[in-house]
This record gives structure tokens, sequence and C-alpha cells, in this order.
């Protein structure tokens, strides 16, 4: 298939990972941020491809992932509210809240619907004009311009039963926040190819200023991959820390112009709480003032039950990269992909899950 | 707007009589089943298979195929896969009050041809109508017989480290095909179900070797789920090659799209064998002798290592598991 299988050549994979075992002199620690980026080196094996002193570890970067369970338990509690159809995208279904998840919302009898994008939510609000259509907003600055552009059409067609449970989140406070935490050395940084695409190369340009750590955007194919991995060992070994891009197919320095007006638009920064690492400034979304008629947290009056915390889930240190998922005790014991415990074991994108379905051969 | 079915259709009144005998009992017409009798009367010897299964596929017609070419299929290959030869199906049809007269005669015409194929007779069936909503149009029930000549015995447990594995063509394209046309998914996609009756097939692959030790039809699951049944069930590794399975172009697009793995899409028409070494090559000279195995590939073989595991070595020559699927196959969320 044209333009992936270029992108997965064995001959072009082994020759960037010999040239990455020729240049690599010292140990390295790299995360990657994208959840995406976490299923594609595991689902490929691109660990038993690099020497053994470079480790990857990796981050936050899963959006179902770092939803608090407060505002799953929104959620949750908004869908059992009678008469309003909950509209979400597939992910979010067995989430565990703090006591149940939507997957047992539904079967409660709360009327739950998978759509595949924001448009879909918003036909569904079309089609159901006597009800409230709720679609759960969880996305990062990939998913953030979709919903800005439905609200906008919200607005254009006079949709009045349309509305959002915004938790759409930036990456790169998120990604300031781990380094500011120094829980982790880290000498290198994959940095998240859509979202890239999105908000440009621009956010991670102080990464590699303040931190000294080096940057390079990468694609989603192993080649993709290892060839990021390749410019970020030589920017460790030159010593040396800017940002590169390695994804030049898909991402330009100043990224999506009309996507980010488009946010601009529509939404404000607002203080968001992410699981794992707490409330970190200005690194949420919140629809303007002026479409706040959208939002289904101001619409709908819920009360929300105390938050509990799963006892033993550590997908906090996982997602900030401190411990990997086979070091919690609960790793394919009590927590699997049939009943998992936290949401890194049931996201697509989710570290466990990653490490769970294509793990031990990976070390 | 055509004929609808009733409630009246499934009362036992006249309209049920009409209905069983206008519409549902011509296209499969046979002695057996013109006895008319509460249970078919067979003369069978011999070591049988015996097997059930439901079918409920949404939407009923999908490109490549429809529920009633599903049900039929579906029982017949579960039969092969025993080694046994289909002989006879029973059919039962549950239906949702308000179906299309001429939808239901499609199925049925459709479930003649491919019985016909398949050279089985549907021997019994049963018809019931239900309130709108309590089925979604139609709902399919088969039972099959089957005899197993010339003692084979084929099961998951028997495959053995140094088997050759070998698949008889692309995977995932039912799965894709229905997927394709599911609400809210308009996906236009250049793959039909490779929904078939495989019973000729098996047969030529037993009459070409003696040492098949392991058959099934990869379905809900897909291969990955089978490969592991096998891992498990025979206490043996698996290794598999990436690069050796056959995959739609359309599959593979569809999958990258929504980020599903073709390992885990069903298939309906498609059998992954467990094979001694020594006769792999005939049983695969065989079966890419047959319409619906001609892209058929060995594609790993049985290990005694990593017993109950399968592992599967990527294009860029790394290793990693492949699971049994969790769940629901949900597409991803960014």
């Amino acid at each position: 298939m044209k333009f992936i299988d270029e992108f997965r050549d064995p001959g072009l994979a082994r020759r960037l990972a010999d040239k990455i075992a020729q240049i690599s002199t010292r140990p390295a620690r790299l995360m990657e941020f994208c959840g995406g980026h976490t299923v594609a080196i595991m689902r490929n094996g691109i660990r038993q491809l690099l020497p053994s002193q470079i480790e990857m570890l990796s981050g936050p970067g899963c959006p179902v992932c770092v939803t608090a369970n407060r505002d799953i338990d929104r959620a949750i509690a908004l869908s059992l509210s009678p008469e309003a159809i909950i509209t979400t995208f597939g992910d979010m279904l067995k989430v565990p809240g703090s006591y149940s998840s939507l997957q047992q919302a539904r079967a409660a009898g709360g009327d739950i619907r998978i759509v595949y994008s924001t448009q879909d939510a918003l036909q569904t609000a079309r089609d159901n004009p006597g009800k409230p259509v709720i679609f759960l907003a969880v996305g990062f600055e990939t998913t953030t311009p979709t919903v800005a552009s439905a609200i906008l059409q919200a607005e254009r067609d006079k949709i009045n039963n349309f509305y959002i449970l915004c938790n759409l989140k930036m990456t790169p406070p998120a990604m300031r926040a781990l380094l500011e935490l120094g829980e982790v050395r880290l000498n290198g940084i994959i940095c998240p190819g859509h979202v890239s695409t999105i908000i440009g190369t621009g956010p991670y340009q102080a990464y590699a200023r303040d931190y000294g750590v080096a940057c390079v955007v990468a694609g989603f194919e192993p080649v993709d991959i290892l060839q990021a991995v390749e410019m970020l060992i030589k920017q460790i070994e030159e010593g040396t820390a800017r940002v590169d891009i390695a994804y030049t197919r898909g991402v330009r320095p100043e990224g999506n112009i009309r996507a980010q007006e488009l946010m601009r638009d529509v939404f404000d920064p607002i203080d968001a709480c992410w699981r794992g690492i707490g409330d970190i400034p200005r690194s949420g979304f919140k629809l303007k003032d002026k479409y706040d008629r959208y939002d289904a947290a101001l619409r709908f009056d819920i009360e929300l039950p105390p938050v509990k915390e799963h006892a033993g889930c550590r997908c906090g240190e996982i997602l900030r990269g401190v411990i990997r998922p086979c070091d919690c005790g609960l790793f394919g014991k009590a927590c699997n992909p049939e009943n998992p415990v936290g949401p890194c074991m049931v996201s697509s994108e989710g570290s466990c899950a990653a490490y769970y379905q294509y793990g031990v051969f990976n070390g | 707007m055509g004929e609808k079915i009733l409630l009246a259709h499934g009362s036992g009144s006249k309209l049920s009589h009409d209905l069983i005998s206008k519409v549902l009992a011509p296209p499969i017409m046979n002695p057996v089943l013109a006895r008319m009798d509460d249970s078919a009367v067979l003369e069978l010897s011999g070591r049988l298979a015996f097997t059930t299964d439901s079918y409920v596929v949404n939407p009923v017609f999908f490109p490549g195929g429809d529920i009633g070419r599903l049900a039929v299929c579906g029982t017949v290959n579960d039969l092969s896969m025993s080694g046994a030869k289909p002989i006879c199906i029973s059919l039962a049809l549950i239906i949702e009050e308000g179906l299309d007269i001429d939808d239901l005669q499609r199925i049925m015409t459709s479930v003649k041809d491919t019985a016909a194929e398949a050279g089985v007779r549907i021997v019994t069936g049963d018809t019931k109508v239900v309130e709108r909503g309590k089925a979604d149009r139609l709902f399919i029930n088969t039972s099959g017989i089957g005899l197993i000549e010339g003692g084979a015995d084929i099961s998951g447990s028997n495959a053995r480290p140094g088997d050759k594995l070998i698949l008889s063509g692309g995977i995932g394209e039912h799965g894709m095909a229905v997927m394709s046309r599911r609400e809210g998914l308009r996906l236009s996609l250049p793959v039909t179900s490779d929904c078939a009756p495989l019973n000729h097939l098996v047969s030529s692959m037993l009459s070409a070797s003696k040492n098949i030790h392991s058959l099934r039809d990869p379905t809900r699951g897909g291969l990955a789920a089978t490969l592991n049944e096998f891992a498990r069930q025979s206490d043996a590794g698996i290794m598999i090659e990436e690069d050796k399975i056959p995959v739609h172009d359309g599959v593979r697009g569809a999958c990258e799209l929504l980020g599903l793995d073709p390992l885990y899409i069903a298939n309906e028409g498609k059998l992954i064998a467990a094979v001694a070494e020594a006769d792999a090559d005939k049983v695969l000279e065989a079966m890419q002798k047959n319409k619906y195995a001609r892209q058929a590939a060995i594609i790993g073989e049985v290990t005694g290592e990593h017993r109950g595991r399968v592992v599967m070595k990527t294009g860029i020559g790394s290793s990693r598991i492949v699971d049994m699927p969790v769940g629901e196959i949900l597409p991803r969320i960014c």
C-alpha cells in the first residue's frame, strides 16, 4: 500500500537500526509522549532493534488515560439522565470511573452511542431534535479542531440540542509539567506526530532551550520511529538540543494555521486536571463564553459521588514514565483488558494495554 | 411498498402455511423435507459430526453475501473443520414483524444456492415471528450433521511441533465488508465478504494428505483467536510471519484508517490448517486448485517453544506476541 509500505521497509529499518547502534556511545533515555507511538513501538517490536543503553519510556499521550476519574464520573452520571443521548468514541466505553463505566451505564439503560467522528455526533443531534445529544469531547489538539468545527456548524444550522462535555487537553503544557517535575531525567522526546500536524513545532522550542532535551517529531510507522530515534541519538551524541522533524510528510513547523484559528475562535485555555499529574495551568480547553450554551456541564445540573481512586492502580506513575506497566503489581493479574482497573489498560493507545497485548517478547 | 411479514405469519394459521408453502419451502424442497412431518427421518451410519450455530448479522445483506448464505456456510464449515462431509442441515428462522417478504425471498434463494453449491440438503426447519423490536429483522439458526469418513482425526488439540500452518487466503474480508455497511461508518470499500462453503476445499485437502492435524475456520476473533486456540489446545507454540499472511489491500487500508488489526477481523470463507511438514506442499498445491483458496500460503509453523503462545515475526524483523482478542473491537479515538 502506497505511503505505508515504504515506511515499513525491512531493509531500511535494519539500516537505521545499524546506524543507531553505530553512533550510540552512551546511555540515553527517550520518552515517546504519544500513545499512538507507544502502540507502534510495541507492535513492531522496535525496542528489540535498539542497543540496550537506549531506554524508551512511555508518556502521558493517551487522551482517555489522562482523563481524571471525576470527569469520567461526570460522563457516566450524564449518561444516566433520562432523555439524554450520549455520543462517544469507542475507547471511552470501558474506562472505569470511581464506581462504574459507561459500558455498565449502557447496560443499566443509558442511551450511549459510539460515533466515529464529531460529525456523526452532530448528525445524531439532527436526527433526534427532541432530545439533548451530548458528545464526550476527549482528545488532544488533533480532536479539538473537529469539535470546534461541530460547534460552529451547530451555531450556523441552529441545532439547539447539541452539547459537549469538554475534556479536551493540550499536549505542550503536560510535556512541560513532566520536565518540570524532573522525576525522570530525559535526554530526548519523540514528539507527537498528529498533534504536531496541528500545532507545529513552535511549542517544543522551549523544551530544547530550557531543559536541554532533544526533540524530534515522528510519524507512526516503524521506519518513521527509527528515523526519529536516530535523529535524537545524533543530537544527544553531539551534545545539542533542538527541535527536528522526522515526520516531514505530515508536519510543517508552523502547523495547520486554519485549525489553530478554529480552536482559538471556539475555545479558551483553562486549568485542567490530568490523571497522574494533577492540575496543570492552562492545559485544557473550555468553550468561550459566547458558546457556553453548548456546554453540557453548565446545562445539566448533576450530582457527583465523591471521587474514589482505585487501590493499587499505578496508572499515574505509568503516565509520568516513572514506572513501566510491568512494574505495577496489578498488571496482567487483577488488571487486564477484560477487567481493567485503570484506564491505561483500556484505551487502545494506553501503555498497559499495549504492553499487555504485545508484551513479553519486547521485554 | 411490498408485502411485509405480519405477526399472523407466525401464528400457525393459514397465513403461516401460505408463507411456508409459497415462500420458504419451495426453494429448498427435497424428499425428506417434503414429508412435512415433525422431524426429518434420516438413514445414516458411521461416525457423525453434529454442530449448531445462530446468525444475527447486521445488516442482513452485506457486500458479498447475506444472512442466508452465511447461515448455510457457517454450519457447513463447522462440520468440515472436523473432517466431516456435511450431509444435511436444519434451518430455523426468527423473523421480526415488518420484514419485507421480498427480502425473505431473496434470502431463501441465497440459502438454496449456497446449499446446492455445498451439496447439502435442508431437511427440517422452523419459523417464528416476533413483535417489532424483539429481533433485528431476521435471525437464523442452522444445525448440521456430517459424516466422518476414513477415520480422520482432526482437532485443535492435534497440532504438533514441526507442523506447517497453511492459511487458505486473505484475512479480514468478511468483517470489514460488514463493518463498512454499519450505520455511522459509511465507508465505501472495494471489499466483499469471503463467505463461502469450504467443504469441497477440505475434501480435496483430505484426499491429498492423511496428515492434516488441525483445521479451523477463523470466524469471530479472526486468525489471532484461532491460532491462540490451537496453541492452547495443543500445548504448543505457534510462530507466524507477518509478511506471509495474505491481506487484501482494501482490508489493509480500512484497518489502517480505523486502527484495527486484520489478524483480529472475522472471516467466513477461510481456513487455517496444521499439516505435517512432509505433506505441507502437497496440501498447499491441492488447496490452490480450489477457487476459494487460490491465495493459500504457508504462514508459519508449530514449535515446541513458547508453548501456549502465538508469536509473529514482524515485517521489520522483530517479534511480538499475538494475543487473544479482548472484548468488542472498537475503533481508536485519535
